[in-house]
């Protein structure tokens, strides 16, 4: 068992956190999040020039062969400067669907694309009444001649203003909730009959609902011309410990930064940090984010191990890995960012302080891609 | 990173298990399964003692050179867990873990002659004399008095919460050689018989009834200076390098997990109000769940720290924090085991956990440990550096507040 990092690892890790402290002021991230983009467009040429948009695509398409112990340490130091560029969407949700699922043909048509960030994609897999399950799909694909015609709704599709393209799932057969089914179609963020709704998110990133009415797209349009459910769940998964590792990294520099303010706010003559009471209340802060650390290598190095996908015999392991992972950063990203909030009083509930972002980056952490409940539930029917 | 378990290591768990399989006698084994605390049954787990001991296994942290095993953190983790899996006992741990480190790190080529063998043999039986009635968390309070005479010390004072005091021949203790300077700078590690005329040892019954812990009554007892471990005044030092010898040497983990596994079998033999088994109750599993989730997150945190051990870095305050989460999930797990037993948890049969039992006991013979262990596990949060005391190591060592 062995916890140390490559030299290519090191390397990553380096880059991105030098990025992250050099490029990633709190204020600047603010401009960012409140331009219509919702991010800098330089930004992600920059992320292209350093190949970190081909790190998880294997080799014979351009990638850097990447697993998801690599996007862990990539997401790890992004999270920390609470990145708005929208690598999770594009290169992961998208990118390793395209991969995963498509044909040679998509794949040759999308993923250089993405590689060299001239592509924006999101995936729009989420319905009004889903809850968060990805099998959950009313939205329709009908199939007239050459074309399939979709119909339905989509929510919560995460940068999905501002992309090109979006994967979008919709069902060819069987009932609302059944694993069999489910396509995954691209379709042109132009096509006729969409209508949108861009939204900003409480820590500042971007969303959209989509709605398709009589919406055409060519039948080679239909990623891999297959079912596609338990790919999308794999998928998911790995945009899981993505996500996790963000907040991972986040949790890291806000328990660590309300350490420090409680070395220099005085009160009462001393330093607040002197209090007992606030002391063990911050050991428990570190205690939470070394387990969710500790989670995190596990889901990590479960996925490489076992497998995400349902073609693995193992991926149940890997799977109650992942769903153990976003329980234990649910509730410790919580618990961390509700006492850094408290610890740093009323200047902690200002929007001039990063701690507010951080406590909201923390809290929609939970609630993407299944909150604790969710998750809890899902570990304990895995077997 | 990766979890590949290097082929050696692989070989040496079978090796490990292929003894265990042979070794253990069905008596030991039920020592083992009715242990509710940290101390099995005393006759018992020394007979074990005496079974690795010819094995060469009795001390696996130990140097070679003094009769220990001489593992690297990996195989000390693997055996430890392969005797969880068999349901070993556990060892007596005041002379193997205790006594047993400190004489090889501060004591002269004479003690350790005279005393290491008989550790490892049994023939001596530790106990361990640190807290005091004034002296609990804060130990450096401790003010058993230590009067020079001679080639003497004259000991007068109280020890308290002595493990198995009722048993041992020996003690090792921390006595008061001065009272300059700070509290820790006066402080001698001295060894010494348990019948030195002037010693009285009362007991202490636990809230679970046992018998473990006792108070040991000093009235001018006489100890040779011969028996002291290091220089006078530095037993301060003696006591804390034991907590550098063990680094990293306790995990939690596979014994929550083992335990886990325990209460889900208890739970497919318990029914709910609606007549299904418990195991399969949403609410219970999710129960279940959420704390075994806790549980591979600190089997991972432990793995980490055994990593670092390996490629050579000192874990440090680590051990503060699997003390706080071992202990502190120890305590949940035992709550769990309750809730899965509901009623069958409520009998008071103390007389069926002895090894011999000749008594009959109500209720299933699996839930007989179950609110023994609980009521016992309370403890694991105020001994060895109540939590509390932890939390303030880590505040200070790590937050640096």
């Amino acid at each position: 068992m062995d916890f140390t990092l490559s030299e290519e690892q090191q390397m990553l890790q380096e880059s991105v956190t030098k990025f992250v402290q050099n490029s990633y002021g709190f204020e600047q991230r603010k401009k960012w999040s409140q331009s219509e983009l919702g991010f800098h467009r330089d930004n992600w040429k920059l992320f292209a020039e350093l190949g970190w948009l081909s790190l998880p695509f294997s080799e014979e398409y351009g990638g850097f062969g990447g697993t998801p112990v690599d996007t862990m340490i990539f997401m790890e130091a992004l999270g920390k400067g609470l990145v708005l560029e929208p690598w999770i969407s594009t290169v992961l949700l998208c990118g390793k669907l395209i991969e995963s699922i498509g044909t040679e043909s998509q794949k040759q048509a999308y993923l250089a694309g993405i590689i060299q960030g001239e592509l924006l994609m999101a995936l729009a897999y989420l319905e009004q009444r889903s809850g968060n399950n990805p099998f959950a799909v009313q939205t329709t694909a009908e199939l007239r001649g050459d074309d399939y015609i979709i119909n339905g709704g989509k929510v919560m599709v995460l940068n999905g203003a501002s992309a090109d393209k979006w994967l979008v799932t919709a069902r060819v057969s069987g009932s609302e909730r059944a694993s069999t089914g489910i396509r995954v179609f691209v379709v042109d963020a132009a096509a006729q009959g969409v209508s949108m709704q861009g939204f900003t998110t409480v820590e500042g990133g971007k969303a959209a609902e989509l709605t398709f009415k009589d919406v055409k797209v060519a039948a080679q349009d239909c990623l891999g011309n297959a079912d596609a459910g338990f790919e999308l769940e794999a998928i998911i998964d790995h945009a899981m410990i993505a996500l996790c590792a963000a907040a991972v990294g986040a949790m890291e520099v806000l328990y660590q930064t309300t350490v420090e303010y409680t070395k220099t706010r005085k009160q009462f003559g001393v330093p607040i940090g002197k209090f007992q009471a606030l002391q063990h209340r911050m050991v428990d802060m570190f205690i939470a984010y070394e387990q969710s650390k500790s989670c995190l290598y596990m889901a990590a190095l479960h996925a490489v191990e076992n497998g995400l996908s349902s073609q693995s015999q193992s991926h149940i392991k890997a799977q109650k890995s992942a769903s153990a992972l976003k329980v234990k950063v649910g509730q410790a990203g919580r618990y961390i960012g509700q006492e850094s909030v408290q610890l740093h009083g009323g200047m902690g509930m200002t929007d001039e302080l990063d701690v507010g972002y951080y406590f909201k980056f923390l809290t929609i952490a939970d609630a993407l891609f299944g909150n604790v409940d969710f998750h809890l539930d899902r570990y304990s029917r895995a077997d | 990173m990766d979890l590949t378990i290097p082929a050696e290591y692989v070989h040496f768990r079978e090796e490990v298990k292929a003894f265990l399989a042979e070794s253990l006698t069905t008596d030991i084994k039920r020592a083992g399964r009715l242990t509710t605390s940290v101390f099995a049954d005393p006759a018992l787990a020394m007979e074990w003692q005496r079974i690795l001991h010819r094995r060469g296994w009795a001390a696996p942290h130990w140097p070679k050179e003094y009769g220990g095993a001489g593992w690297d953190v990996v195989q000390r983790s693997i055996f430890a867990e392969e005797c969880l899996k068999a349901e070993a006992p556990p060892l007596i741990p005041m002379s193997l873990q205790m006594c047993g480190p400190c004489i090889i790190g501060y004591g002269t080529e004479a003690q350790k002659a005279h005393y290491l063998p008989r550790i490892l043999s049994g023939e001596d039986f530790w106990c361990q004399g640190y807290s005091e009635p004034g002296a609990g968390s804060d130990l450096a309070a401790l003010q058993l008095n230590a009067e020079s005479d001679g080639d003497y010390y004259v000991l007068n004072g109280t020890k308290i919460w002595t493990t198995y005091a009722q048993y041992a021949n020996k003690m090792f203790c921390l006595v008061r050689t001065s009272r300059e300077g700070k509290p820790q700078q006066g402080i001698s590690f001295l060894l010494l018989d348990m019948d030195s005329p002037g010693i009285t040892v009362e007991p202490i019954i636990g809230l679970d009834l046992v018998h473990e812990q006792n108070t040991v009554f000093f009235d001018n007892v006489r100890v040779p200076k011969a028996n002291r471990i290091g220089e006078e005044n530095n037993g301060w030092t003696v006591a804390k390098y034991l907590l550098e010898f063990e680094r990293g040497g306790l995990e939690y983990a596979p014994g929550l997990h083992f335990q886990l596994a325990k209460i889900k079998e208890m739970a497919a033999q318990e029914y709910t109000a609606a007549g299904i088994p418990l195991a399969e109750d949403l609410i219970f599993k999710r129960k279940f769940s959420a704390i075994e989730i806790e549980v591979c997150a600190l089997e991972f945190t432990e793995n980490r720290i055994k990593a670092a051990l390996g490629s050579g870095q000192n874990p440090g305050p680590a051990a503060s924090m699997t003390k706080i989460l071992g202990t502190e999930l120890s305590q949940k797990v035992t709550e769990l085991a309750i809730d899965t037993v509901g009623l069958n948890g409520l009998p008071l049969q103390p007389a069926a956990l002895e090894v011999s039992p000749a008594v009959d006991f109500v209720g299933p013979e699996y839930a007989l440990t179950v609110m023994p262990r609980y009521l016992n596990t309370r403890a694991t949060t105020i001994y060895g550096g109540s939590n509390e005391v932890q939390r303030g190591i880590i505040a200070k060592a790590v937050l640096g507040l």
